[in-house]
C-alpha cells in the first residue's frame, strides 16, 4: 500500500502529473487551477520532472501548444478553469477530432458575467460536446488517481481520445485531503511512455487537419462518435486494472444506500461527500433515500445509470449548471433522455444549485429531497427550479 | 550535397518537390510558388504547422494531400502555437532518448490574416518565448481565402470586399500594419522579408532562418491575382514591381541589425505597379502621390536603418 499523506488536492494533481512522467506542460494561469501549475513548475524547477513547461500567452495557445506537442508523441498535460477553458474551447473540439490523447483537469468555476471565481459546472458544461472523455471527481484522492487512469485509457490505440478531469474549484481544488500516494514503480508498469500510432516526423511524413468536403466530413464525425462511444469497454477495463493495483475501484455510476431507496438524489463531483452525509441524516429519520454519483460524464453511460436508479419513484436531480432558456440543468436533461425509452421510470425532479460557489450543505440536500417529494406528490411531475434563490 | 552549399543558384535549388504539384491554387498564385520554394529551401527534415487559409485549403483536401513532409493544420490563429508545441515535442522526445537526435526544423506557415490579424498574439507568444522555429507570413494583403475582405496587411488604397471602394469612400482607408517591424521588435535573432519573384533571395532567406538558433520571422509578399484583380501571368512581374516601387522592400534584420538585400538608387513609380492592379482601378492622381509620398519616405528611413546598422 502506497503512503498516505495530507495534501492539497492541487497540489496530489501536479504530484500525479510528475509521476506519469508528463513531457510537456503548457499553461496560463486563471483562479482556482493556479496551484497544479504553479507546483508543476516548481517540480520542472527543481528537476523533479523532466519536463518541457511553457507559461504561454493565453489558454488558447495552452492546448494548442499542447496539440503540436501531442503530435510529436510527447504526452502532454494542460489545466484550467472557467474563462480559460472558454477562451480554448474551439481547440477542443480539434485535439479529440484529431484524436490527440492529452488530458487536461479543469479547476471548475463559473463563467462570467458576473465574473466569478467560485465554483460551478458551467465552465465544462458550455463544451459538453467536444469529444473528449469526462470525468467528474469526487474527492482528491480521485483526482489523483484518474491522472493515470486518464492517461493509460486516452493513450489506449483503441481509444486514442483526449480526456478531461473535472475537478470542483475551491471545494476540492484547495482543500487539503489524505492521499494515498501510489509508488512510481507500479505507475510505471500501469502507464508506459506513449506510443503513438502516427506521429509528426520526417521519417513517416503523414498529412494531419486536411479540410473535409461533405462527402466526407458526416463520415468523420460518425468515427469520432463510433471512438467516444466505443471507449466505455476500455474505460471499465482500465478502472477495474487499476483497481487490482491500488484496490480503489471506480464505476461509470456509483451509488449510496441507494439499493433499495425510493428517493435517489443524482449528482456529479464534490457535491457527492456532502449528499452521502445527507443521506445518512435521513436514512436516521427512516426516510429512503439513496444517492447517485455520476463518475464518467462522457461517453454518458446509459446502462450503468439506468441500472442504478430504474427501481426508485423519483430522481432528485441537482445540476451545478444551468441551461438557460432551456429544460433545467444539463444533468437533468441527460438523466430524462437515459430514463425515456423505459416504460416504467422514476419522476425527475430538478434542482439548479451551487453557482458561483454558493455552498451547498448537507441540510440544504435535505431540503431540496422535501420539496421535490412534496412536489412530486402534488402532481407536479417534471419539476425544475433554481434553489436557494434570496427573493 | 549542394544544399550544404552556402550559396544558390536556381540549378543548385533539389528538383524534388515536397509541395507537390496537383494542389488546387488558382492560376498565378504566388503563394503557392512561395511555399514551393520555401519547402525546397529546407528539405525533408521539417514539420510544417499551417494556419487555416488559402495554402491549407487548397493542399489538403482530405484524403488527398499536396505535403511531402510532415504537415498539420489545426486552427486559424494559433499556427505559432502550435509550432512551439511541435518544437517542444521534438526537443523533450530526443533529450529523453524516445527519438533519435537530429536537425527537424519547425515551420508556422500562415498568411497575412493569420499573422498580423487573428494569430498575432499566439506569434508574439511564441517569439518571446524563444522557440527554435520559423514563423513564415506569406502576404496576399487580405483574406483571400474567404473571398477578399480586408486585413490589416491590406495596404492603403485597395479595394477589397470589406474595404470597397465606393462613392465615398476610396478602398481600404488605413496604412498596411509592418509586421517585420513587430517582429524585430522582440529582439529574436533573424527577421526577413523575401518574395517569391527573387527565388534565390527568398531560398538563401529561408536556409539562413533554418541554420539560425532561435525563432526567425519571415514575411513573404505573395502576389494573389484573384484579390488584386490581376492578369495571373503578371505575378513575378508584380512581384519585382512591388520590390523596385519600394512598396515591399527585401531587408534582413539579423540580431536587430537591418540589411537591404537589393538597394536601388532610384526607385521606380508606383504608378507602374498600382496600375496592373483592379484593386487601385479607382485611385486618384491625389491618393497615388500620397502613397508614393509615404512609400518613398518609409523606404529612406529603411535604408538609413540599414546604413546605420542598427535596429531602431
Amino acid at each position: 500500500m502506497g503512503k498516505r499523506v495530507g495534501m492539497e488536492v492541487s497540489i496530489a494533481a501536479a504530484e500525479a502529473v510528475k509521476q506519469a512522467n508528463v513531457d510537456v506542460i503548457s499553461a496560463y494561469p486563471i483562479t482556482p487551477q493556479t496551484h497544479v501549475v504553479e507546483h508543476l513548475s516548481e517540480l520542472v524547477a527543481n528537476g523533479e520532472l523532466d519536463a518541457e513547461f511553457f507559461c504561454v500567452e493565453s489558454e488558447h495557445s495552452a492546448l494548442s501548444v499542447c496539440v503540436g506537442s501531442e503530435a510529436t508523441g510527447a504526452r502532454s498535460f494542460t489545466c484550467t478553469s472557467s474563462q480559460g477553458l472558454a477562451l480554448m474551447s474551439e481547440i477542443t473540439y480539434i485535439a479529440s477530432a484529431l484524436r490527440l490523447p492529452i488530458v487536461m483537469i479543469i479547476a471548475n468555476r463559473a463563467l462570467s458575467a458576473p465574473i466569478s471565481i467560485w465554483n460551478d459546472h458551467s465552465d465544462v458544461m458550455s463544451i459538453r460536446d467536444c469529444g473528449w472523455i469526462q470525468f467528474f471527481a469526487e474527492n482528491g484522492q480521485d483526482v489523483y488517481d484518474h491522472v493515470f487512469i486518464a492517461y493509460r485509457l486516452a493513450e489506449d490505440r483503441n481509444v486514442l481520445l483526449p480526456a478531461i478531469i473535472n475537478m470542483d474549484g475551491f471545494t476540492l481544488s484547495h482543500v487539503i485531503e489524505p492521499i494515498e500516494f501510489i509508488e512510481q514503480e507500479k505507475i510505471d508498469r500501469f502507464l508506459p511512455p506513449y506510443q503513438p500510432v502516427h506521429r509528426l516526423h520526417p521519417d513517416r511524413p503523414v498529412s494531419m487537419g486536411g479540410i473535409a468536403l461533405p462527402p466526407i466530413f458526416t463520415e468523420t464525425k460518425k468515427a469520432h462518435e463510433v471512438a467516444l462511444q466505443g471507449s466505455m469497454p476500455k474505460i471499465l477495463e482500465t478502472w477495474k486494472a487499476f483497481g487490482d493495483m491500488t484496490g480503489r475501484y471506480y464505476q461509470p455510476v456509483e451509488t449510496y444506500k441507494a439499493e433499495d431507496a425510493e428517493t435517489i438524489m443524482v449528482i456529479m463531483g464534490s457535491f457527492g461527500e456532502t449528499a452521502s452525509a445527507a443521506v445518512d441524516l435521513m436514512r436516521e429519520e427512516g426516510r429512503s433515500v439513496g444517492l447517485a454519483k455520476i463518475r464518467l460524464w462522457r461517453p454518458f453511460p446509459f446502462e450503468a445509470f439506468k441500472q442504478a436508479t430504474l427501481h426508485a419513484k423519483q430522481l432528485v436531480v441537482i445540476d451545478r449548471a444551468i441551461s438557460i432558456g432551456g429544460p433545467g440543468g444539463p444533468v437533468a436533461s441527460e438523466v430524462k433522455a437515459a430514463l425515456y425509452g423505459e416504460p416504467i421510470r422514476p419522476v425527475v425532479y430538478n434542482f439548479v444549485a451551487g453557482l458561483g460557489g454558493r455552498d451547498v450543505s448537507p441540510s440544504d440536500f435535505i431540503k431540496m429531497v422535501d420539496k421535490a417529494e412534496i412536489e412530486i406528490e402534488e402532481g407536479n411531475r417534471e419539476g425544475y427550479e433554481i434553489y436557494g434563490v434570496r427573493e | 550535397m549542394t544544399e550544404k552549399l552556402n550559396v544558390f543558384a536556381v540549378r543548385t535549388l533539389t528538383q524534388k518537390e515536397y509541395f507537390a504539384p496537383g494542389h488546387r491554387a488558382c492560376q498565378g498564385c504566388a503563394e503557392a510558388l512561395a511555399v514551393r520554394l520555401v519547402a525546397k529551401a529546407l528539405g525533408r527534415n521539417v514539420i510544417i504547422a499551417s494556419a487555416t487559409g488559402c495554402m491549407e485549403v487548397v493542399s489538403s483536401p482530405i484524403p488527398f494531400t499536396a505535403w511531402r513532409v510532415p504537415w498539420f493544420h489545426v486552427a486559424f490563429e494559433n499556427a505559432a502555437a502550435v509550432a512551439s508545441g511541435i518544437e517542444s515535442g521534438l526537443k523533450v522526445l530526443m533529450r529523453k532518448g524516445r527519438l533519435p537526435r537530429k536537425k527537424i526544423v519547425t515551420i508556422a506557415l500562415a498568411g497575412d490574416g493569420g499573422t498580423a490579424d487573428i494569430g498575432l498574439q499566439a506569434l508574439s507568444g511564441a517569439l518571446e518565448r524563444g522557440h527554435d522555429f520559423i514563423y513564415i507570413c506569406t502576404d496576399n494583403e487580405a483574406y483571400m481565402n474567404t473571398g477578399i475582405q480586408r486585413s490589416s496587411s491590406t495596404p492603403f488604397g485597395a479595394s477589397t470586399t470589406t474595404s470597397p471602394a465606393g462613392k465615398v469612400k476610396m478602398g481600404q482607408i488605413t496604412w498596411k500594419k509592418n509586421m517585420p517591424a513587430i517582429a524585430a521588435a522582440h529582439n529574436i535573432p533573424y527577421v526577413a522579408t523575401a518574395c517569391p519573384s527573387y527565388p534565390i533571395d527568398l531560398v538563401e532567406k529561408v536556409k539562413k532562418a533554418a541554420s539560425i538558433e532561435g525563432p526567425a520571422y519571415l514575411h513573404i509578399l505573395s502576389v494573389c491575382p484573384t484579390g488584386w484583380r490581376s492578369a495571373p501571368e503578371l505575378s513575378i512581374k508584380l512581384g519585382r514591381l512591388a520590390v523596385e516601387t519600394g512598396i515591399f522592400p527585401l531587408y534582413e534584420v539579423e540580431h536587430g541589425k537591418y540589411h537591404l538585400s537589393i538597394d536601388f538608387p532610384r526607385l521606380r513609380p508606383i504608378k507602374e505597379y498600382i496600375r496592373l492592379q483592379g484593386r487601385f482601378r479607382h485611385l486618384t492622381e491625389e491618393m497615388i502621390g500620397q502613397i508614393e509620398e509615404r512609400v518613398r519616405k518609409e523606404y529612406a528611413e529603411l535604408k538609413e536603418k540599414a546604413a546605420k546598422g542598427v535596429a531602431r
